[in-house]
């Protein structure tokens, strides 16, 4: 940041700087939609149709427009989560399992705690309650693994692993116990659906997009704000680059790790809670399965800037919203979605494949997002 | 690899049967409940040391692979979808083509890896993130190609999936043969003997994974080539010095490591069941991941690990075969989600370092630069 400034005129500098920066991601999209109309071919498919019906399903209608910004609602906050521990050095596979733990005691909130109480609650309570609870779920399961890291240097790659598979064990063990959907119809474990009071409402008549979507915007510049103009957001970019140097300028460092394990984990969290009360109004088992790679994919394409977090977020979104109309055309799966972007994570994360093969000399520092199990 | 650990390790297996014996001790024989659950053990256990020896070879030469997973993931598809392109296609005999669809699943593995070598070595991209790719990458490979291949209209199968040529064979080795002749006439030691022969009773997969560990422990500790692969991983610049280069040996190690991950991947559709799912794999290449942190990055205490956790898979099996006799103090002990959290929080418990620190080679996940 500090370099754009120093060079030249500061608004010249910005857009320069914004240039570069989505110069490679949007070479690596390129390289990406290219070899996958390479793969569509051989498997005898029409590739132009394709991609035809990917952009129509996603961008070719106001329905289709809400649907993109309801599928890139989770996506902003989940990916965001990640991004934000990139910054401080950590990286959190545990996206998934904060997710899922925020939406399932954001269910529970929403639908039994009038019943706790035995009155009705005002939804200008109930559902900042439910979406807080949601979020301290998702910081206090991405704290544990950030207290072992800071105190033990147990790796937090493992451990966000561990509390993956320990937060669907739980969460199975709720769903299919004592959260149950007691409705008599009901054979799939998911809880019950939450109270209108705890339900966020639409923006639009008819269409599916919710004030998730607003909220997700305004927390991304939350977010930026936070990481760049105050204390904690210096703090945590200082133990991210240098933890070392941090300590020696008198940086509390495992305060730092656990806070924005934390910080992390919240916006996780926020991520369930605002698909359970925007969305579903109730949480289902493995609904948010493969959210939290999907987080990590779209962090690393976004460059873990915020605003790149909310770009790669629609764009993922988009492809996943638009993936049903492309199967309709050209019966291509919806699994090609995947592929295509593993393929853009994929030459996002070697740029320099990137650079090579547009012939673009490399600038700047490379960025160091994780370090070996050492810490 | 020290005692305390290796102690430690012992204690919990130990603890993890005497819990199941204590509870199905009124139904059936402990020595055939502690045989039943050792089979299990083993068996669970394959793909999680043949994952954590691939762990081994990669980060002993410096490179952390934390795509396991996908090399896994990966070998599994390709192995089950070349046995039956052998099967069906070409109409090889059913053993040929389980045979070349294990070739198949270790071949991919090994290119897995080589992605992750290319980008790890080559380009010098964060270790953690070319594993997460080639996790990501897949995921995205096997769904896509299970769906195109096999539920399509106009795939090559014509939207069925045919069936698989079937698993490999189990191995019977004949103790029962050998031992049985000394009991005489006692039936209760007949019994016994049979028992401990269905210990042995493996499939090839769950055996070469065992040979594997001794043999990766000698090529790691005895040989040239393992002196060269740790140098490597400890202080690549004084190995470079001395002549040793260091991207080829990083190559190949991950490259190795791959073949041992693809042999994993091999274990869940050509050794254990005939059929493919996506996500098959479930997690278990980050459980081998942490056997073999676990472990301490050594073969032997990575197996040790694997068996821990296959250990507590069979805690969980035989916990439901036993689930009426569970007294109802130990209720919880009925719900199989309790239970199944035992090796996660376990592997959380080994990482904070109260069983000893663990200490990874020097230079794992640093890119070489000369």
């Amino acid at each position: 940041m500090q370099s754009e400034t120093q060079s030249g005129s500061p608004t010249q500098g910005f857009w320069k700087s914004a240039l570069d920066a989505l110069l490679i991601p949007f070479l690596a999209i390129l390289t990406a939609v290219i070899l996958g109309g390479i793969i569509i071919a051989l498997v005898r498919g029409n590739p132009f149709l394709a991609y035809y019906g990917l952009i129509q399903g996603s961008f070719g209608s106001t329905r289709a427009l809400s649907e993109t910004a309801v599928w890139a609602t989770p996506y902003i906050f989940a990916g965001l989560a990640v991004a934000l521990a990139f910054k401080g050095g950590l990286f959190n596979i545990g996206a998934e399992g904060q997710l899922a733990l925020g939406a399932t005691f954001s269910a529970l909130i929403g639908y039994a705690l009038p019943g706790w109480l035995g009155y009705d609650i005002p939804a200008i309570i109930h559902l900042p309650l439910a979406v807080i609870v949601g979020m301290a779920m998702g910081a206090f399961w991405a704290a544990i693994p950030g207290f072992l890291k800071a105190y033990t240097g147990g790796h937090e790659v493992i451990n966000t692993i561990m509390m993956n598979y320990i937060a669907l064990n739980t969460i199975s063990f709720l769903l299919n116990g004592p959260m149950k959907d007691r409705d008599p119809n009901n054979v799939i474990a998911r809880t019950p659906l939450i109270a209108d009071s705890a339900r966020m409402p639409t923006i639009f008549e008819g269409l599916r997009i919710h004030w998730g979507f607003i909220l997700a915007l305004l927390v991304a510049y939350l977010v930026w704000w936070m990481l760049n103009k105050t204390t904690l957001g210096f703090e945590i970019r200082t133990v991210g680059a240098n933890p070392d140097a941090a300590k020696y300028a008198g940086i509390n460092v495992k305060r730092t790790i656990i806070l924005t394990m934390a910080l992390s984990g919240m916006l996780a969290g926020l991520a369930g809670t605002i698909e359970v009360t925007g969305l579903n109004y109730r949480h289902e088992l493995g609904f948010s399965i493969g959210y939290g790679f999907d987080a990590i994919a779209i962090a690393l394409l976004g460059k873990s800037h915020p605003l790149g977090v909310v770009l790669a977020s629609i764009l993922f979104a988009a492809m996943r919203n638009g993936a049903t109309r492309m199967q309709f055309l050209t019966q291509m799966p919806v699994d090609l979605i995947s592929m295509l972007q593993a393929l853009i994570l994929l030459f996002v994360a070697a740029d320099a494949i990137i650079r090579y093969i547009y012939r673009i000399k490399a600038k700047g520092e490379r960025v160091v997002l994780t370090r070996g199990w050492g810490g | 690899m020290d005692w305390r650990r290796f102690g430690f390790i012992a204690l919990i297996i130990i603890v993890l049967f005497g819990v199941v014996v204590l509870v199905g001790m009124q139904q059936r024989p402990p020595i055939l409940i502690i045989t039943s659950m050792l089979a299990t053990t083993i068996a669970v256990a394959t793909p999680l040391t043949l994952g954590a020896l691939s762990g081994v070879y990669c980060e002993r030469a410096g490179v952390v692979n934390i795509g396991i997973e996908g090399m896994m993931l990966a070998g599994a598809f390709f192995g089950w979808l070349a046995a039956i392109y052998m099967y069906h296609v070409f109409n090889f005999p059913v053993g040929v083509s389980i045979t070349i669809g294990a070739f198949f699943a270790v071949l991919t593995g090994g290119l897995m890896a080589l992605l992750l070598a290319v980008l790890s070595i080559t380009y010098k991209v964060d270790q953690i993130i070319g594993g997460t790719v080639v996790n990501i990458l897949a995921v995205g490979l096997t769904g896509f190609l299970n769906r195109q291949m096999f539920f399509g209209q106009s795939s090559v199968f014509g939207g069925a999936i045919p069936n698989s040529p079937g698993v490999l064979p189990t191995l019977h080795i004949p103790i029962r043969e050998i031992f049985s002749p000394l009991c005489g006439a006692s039936e209760s030691c007949l019994q016994t003997v049979q028992a401990i022969n269905r210990v042995f009773d493996q499939k090839p997969i769950a055996i070469s994974a065992i040979l594997l560990v001794f043999i990766t422990h000698y090529v790691l500790f005895y040989t040239r080539w393992g002196l060269r692969t740790r140098a490597v991983g400890e202080h690549p610049k004084a190995a470079d010095t001395v002549g040793i280069d260091v991207i080829k040996m990083r190559y190949a190690n991950v490259f190795i490591g791959g073949l041992m991950a693809g042999l994993a991947g091999a274990y869940f559709t050509i050794e254990s069941v005939p059929s493919f799912e996506p996500l098959l794999t479930n997690g278990r290449g980050f459980i081998s991941l942490a056997a073999m942190i676990f472990g301490n990055w050594t073969p032997i205490g990575s197996w040790a690990a694997a068996l821990v956790f296959g250990a507590s898979q069979a805690l969980q099996i035989n916990l439901q075969l036993f689930r009426e006799l569970i007294p109802p103090q130990w209720a919880f002990l009925r719900q199989s989600y309790v239970v199944g959290l035992a090796p996660y929080i376990l592997t959380m418990i080994i990482l904070t370092g109260v069983i000893g620190r663990t200490t990874p080679p020097a230079a794992d996940g640093v890119p070489y630069e000369k």
